[in-house]
Order: C-alpha cells, then sequence, then structure tokens
C-alpha cells in the first residue's frame, strides 16, 4: 500500500526511530539544505549593500592616502578633478584598449583575462594575476604627471592583503602606502594598517641605480633609504608586504606600466 | 541548578554565578581577543548572544529527531550557518565594526560556548527553557566581555566608547596610556584577576584540587 500523500509521508518520516539509517540521512540531508538556503539567500540579498561599502572604504582610503601625502592637497585644489581613472593592460604596460572602468569587472570575470603565474613568479603568492588594473593618475596644473596610485594585493598570514601604493612620476620614489583590506592578526599583523607604520613609506626609494628592486620590510629596524622598520612579532605579514610590493612593481606585475611612465608615454 | 528552576532563575543564574566565562572558562579565545574597545566587545557579545539564542530555538525544536549519532555535526551546521547569516548582516549594515571584528565573529562558530549549551541543555529541554538559558548565557559572557572592555580601553586609551575620559599625554593632557592594555596579554591578567575577584566573593565556585604534587608541604606530614 503506497501511502502517496505527503502529510502523511512526513508524519512516518518523523515517527521513523532516531537511529534508523532513513531518518539518520534524511535529518542530514534536510538541516543542510535548510541551512545551505539560508546562507546562500542572506549572501545574495546583502551583496549590493556590502559592495557599495567596501566601494565608499575604497574611496576614503583612497582620499585618506592622498590627502597624507605632503603637497598633494594642494596640487588637487590647484588643478581640481585632476584625479583620473585608467585601466590599463598590465602586459602591454600602456592604457587597455576596449576596457572602460565600468567594463573591468565583466572583462575580469573571464578566465582568458588572467595569466597564470609560475612559482618563481609568484612572489606575492596570489596564483594568477589579472591582466587589467585599474590604476589612477594624478596631474598636476600644468599636465604633468606627478603621482601614479597602484592596487596592490598579496597573500599575507591570514588571508589577502589589499593596498593602494602611492608612486612619484620617477617611478622610484613612494609616495605613501594605504591598506585597504586586510585580515592579518589583530595587534600584531593588523598592525600594518597603523598611520604611524604606513607613514614610514613616504620618500623611501625602490630600486638602485642597477635597476634591481631593493625595497622591503626590515627585520627590526629599518637600515637604509630603500627600508621600512619591521612589526615585531609579525614576520610573516611583514614579509608577504616585501613580497607583494616586490611582485607588483616587478616585471610581472606594473614594471612594464612603470617603463612607459618613465618614457614619458602618460 | 535544579530542573524546576523558574525561568527567572535560569535567566539571572549564569550571570555570575554560573558565568560561563569566569566558572567554566569557556569562550575565553573571542572574550580575549575583541575587548580592545567597548564597542567591539558589545558588537561581538550581541553576536554571540543572537547567535546562541537562535541556535538555542532551533536545537531545542527538532531535539526529539536528531539522531545521537550525527548529533554533533547537526548542531554544529545550525550554529555555522546562523554565524555566517550574522556575519553578513554586520557587514552589510554595521561595517566599520566588522572590520575591526575581522575573523573573530565567524569563529563564533568554535565558541565553546555556543556548543555546550545546545548540547547540555537545548538538547533536554523545551524551546523557551532553552533560549532563556542560552540568552542568560549570552548575557553572561557580555558581561565579562564588557567589563574587561572597558577596562582595557580606559586604561590603555584614556576612553570609553569612543568617549575621551582621560586627556592623553598627546592630546595636551597627563594621562600616558598604559599600551599594554592594548595587547592580548593584558586580557588574560584581567580575566585571571577578575576570576580570582569573583571566586573569593563566592568561595564555592572554587575547585578542588585534582592533582597535589608528591613535594608539596601540606603532603609531606
Amino acid at each position: 500500500m503506497a501511502d502517496l500523500n505527503p502529510l502523511t509521508a512526513w508524519r512516518k518520516f518523523l515517527g521513523l526511530p532516531n537511529e534508523t539509517r532513513t531518518k539518520t540521512l534524511g535529518i542530514a540531508f534536510i538541516v543542510s539544505a535548510i541551512c545551505a538556503l539560508m546562507v546562500s539567500g542572506a549572501t545574495v540579498m546583502l551583496r549590493p549593500i556590502q559592495a557599495a561599502n567596501r566601494a565608499v572604504e575604497q574611496q576614503a582610503r583612497l582620499e585618506a592616502l592622498i590627502s597624507g601625502i605632503p603637497g598633494m592637497t594642494e596640487i588637487l585644489s590647484q588643478a581640481g578633478g585632476s584625479l583620473s581613472t585608467v585601466v590599463v593592460d598590465l602586459n602591454r604596460g600602456a592604457a587597455a584598449v576596449g576596457v572602460q572602468p565600468e567594463t573591468l569587472s565583466a572583462a575580469l570575470q573571464e578566465s582568458a583575462n588572467w595569466t597564470a603565474l609560475t612559482p618563481a613568479q609568484d612572489l606575492a603568492g596570489l596564483g594568477q594575476r589579472p591582466d587589467y588594473a585599474q590604476v589612477y593618475f594624478l596631474r598636476d596644473s600644468t599636465g604633468d604627471l606627478s603621482l601614479v596610485l597602484l592596487p596592490i594585493s598579496g597573500v599575507g598570514y591570514n588571508g589577502l592583503i589589499d593596498a593602494i601604493l602611492a608612486i612619484h612620476a620617477d617611478t622610484n620614489t613612494i609616495a605613501g602606502l594605504a591598506i585597504t583590506n586586510q585580515s592579518e592578526t589583530p595587534g600584531l599583523g593588523a598592525r600594518i594598517e597603523e598611520a604611524a607604520w604606513l607613514d614610514q613609506f613616504r620618500s623611501k626609494t625602490v630600486t638602485d641605480a642597477s635597476g634591481a628592486i631593493r625595497f622591503a620590510v626590515a627585520r627590526g629596524q629599518a637600515g637604509s633609504e630603500y627600508e621600512v622598520d619591521g612589526i615585531t612579532g609579525a614576520t610573516r605579514t611583514s614579509n608577504a608586504v616585501t613580497r607583494m610590493m616586490r611582485f607588483w612593481l616587478g616585471p610581472d606585475g606594473y614594471g612594464p606600466l612603470l617603463g612607459a611612465i618613465r618614457r614619458g608615454e602618460f | 541548578m535544579s530542573a524546576r528552576t523558574g525561568l527567572w532563575g535560569i535567566l539571572t543564574e549564569p550571570l555570575i554565578r554560573q558565568n560561563p566565562v569566569t566558572l567554566q572558562i569557556l569562550g575565553i579565545c573571542s572574550a580575549l581577543a575583541v575587548t580592545t574597545s567597548v564597542a567591539t566587545a558589545l558588537t561581538m557579545s550581541g553576536a554571540l548572544t543572537a547567535v546562541v539564542v537562535l541556535s538555542a530555538g532551533v536545537v531545542s525544536l527538532i531535539r526529539r529527531h536528531i539522531p545521537d549519532s550525527i548529533r554533533l555535526i547537526v548542531q554544529i551546521v545550525i550554529v555555522a550557518s546562523l554565524v555566517i547569516v550574522i556575519d553578513q548582516l554586520l557587514q552589510a549594515y554595521l561595517f566599520e565594526i566588522s572590520q575591526r571584528l575581522s575573523v573573530f565573529v565567524s569563529l563564533i562558530t568554535t565558541n565553546c560556548l555556543v556548543l555546550g549549551r545546545t548540547e547540555s541543555y537545548s538538547r533536554h529541554n523545551p524551546p523557551l527553557r532553552a533560549m532563556v538559558d542560552a540568552l542568560g548565557n549570552g548575557l553572561g559572557y557580555s558581561l565579562v566581555l564588557t567589563v574587561i572592555g572597558a577596562i582595557r580601553e580606559l586604561f590603555g586609551a584614556g576612553s570609553l566608547l569612543g568617549w575621551q575620559m582621560f586627556a592623553t599625554v598627546d592630546q595636551g593632557g597627563w594621562y600616558a596610556p598604559l599600551n599594554l592594555m592594548l595587547l592580548a596579554p593584558s586580557a588574560f591578567f584581567l580575566l585571571g584577576g577578575l576570576v580570582w575577584a569573583i571566586r573569593s566573593i563566592l568561595p564555592e565556585q572554587t575547585e578542588a584540587l585534582d592533582y597535589r604534587p608528591p613535594d608539596d608541604p601540606e603532603n609531606a606530614a
């Protein structure tokens, strides 16, 4: 006698002894299905609000970064609105063709626009790198490039670290660094967010005369114009910042773009 | 605690006498990590209380149908899902604070306090009693977090909830902030001090020694 009424079937299921295999599997399935629905529902419904929050945060950090660099607010107020957003092709080191800031996130959905990194290249631990990146150029009143803002990222101790690096138009002097996203250990690695530590990046030199990248987070006190102080108790985070900076300033990161800037192409 | 305690008793018992943090020493990892300021401590307390109450309610509702063999997995799945939902809500509506709490909201899942309550109480009690018990435990946890957070913020930064109480030297005042208070070890000291203070006032909380070292002079006689 097959009983097809779902209500009685449900009652019968609930009436089964808890230890039977059917009930164990059934309960496991029902609980996980309901929980999955709940989690995905919350994630999907709240995503737009979270994305807006992050965008506001990013904007605020960008503004804080610019206002923290000496002379930058004057340049901005003189020239007015001279901060321009450009999507660059990292392989060619030139403005991207056919990708606008609005279409960038769609372009990065496609795996064809990513380059896989070999372990030797992959200093920042990313595994792959997008071919396009959105950078910001700041020009003074005569139209000359004064500052480039480059978004960078790398794997830290607990997760991804995102930052924006401001570099002067000579492409060799750091103007500042702002951490936009990190999940390092609170009180230790998370101190990379502190203004006192980030202030040291100002006026540091990236490469030596031969062109080799020398910038590093020191172990302990900084000993040269290329170094900033390390964070005690956060060696892994400090090293991650070093590797991330070296990767993105190197040939597999913004190297081609920086070369083009040095040649005066922007 | 007798099984027939009234709801009020269930609610107030875990506040001090059966406090989950100071008596049972449960959930102290997060208690140490998020108490650098009152605001983060309060948010964390709110999130944990919400999770523990909701999961107690859900587990208690289905308590007659959870097979014993998979009961821990079922409870953890419920707790973890609630934690993710709360984390997402915080990221959407309290973005600033969720950034400061970072991973510790997700770590509520592994907070022994939550699983301890669902496993030991909600599985054997009807939803209302289970949720009241969970609320009591959540509030007990919140109380400890708030006290430690207040002490750390007051002495570490000279402020309370962001309001400057002592003018610090940086601002031209007299108070030199005690930076140790903002580092994790200070929470250990404070929590230890708190446990000691409570057990001095309520001596019945003191545990009997499990083991007496052989060269203990009291033992030699």
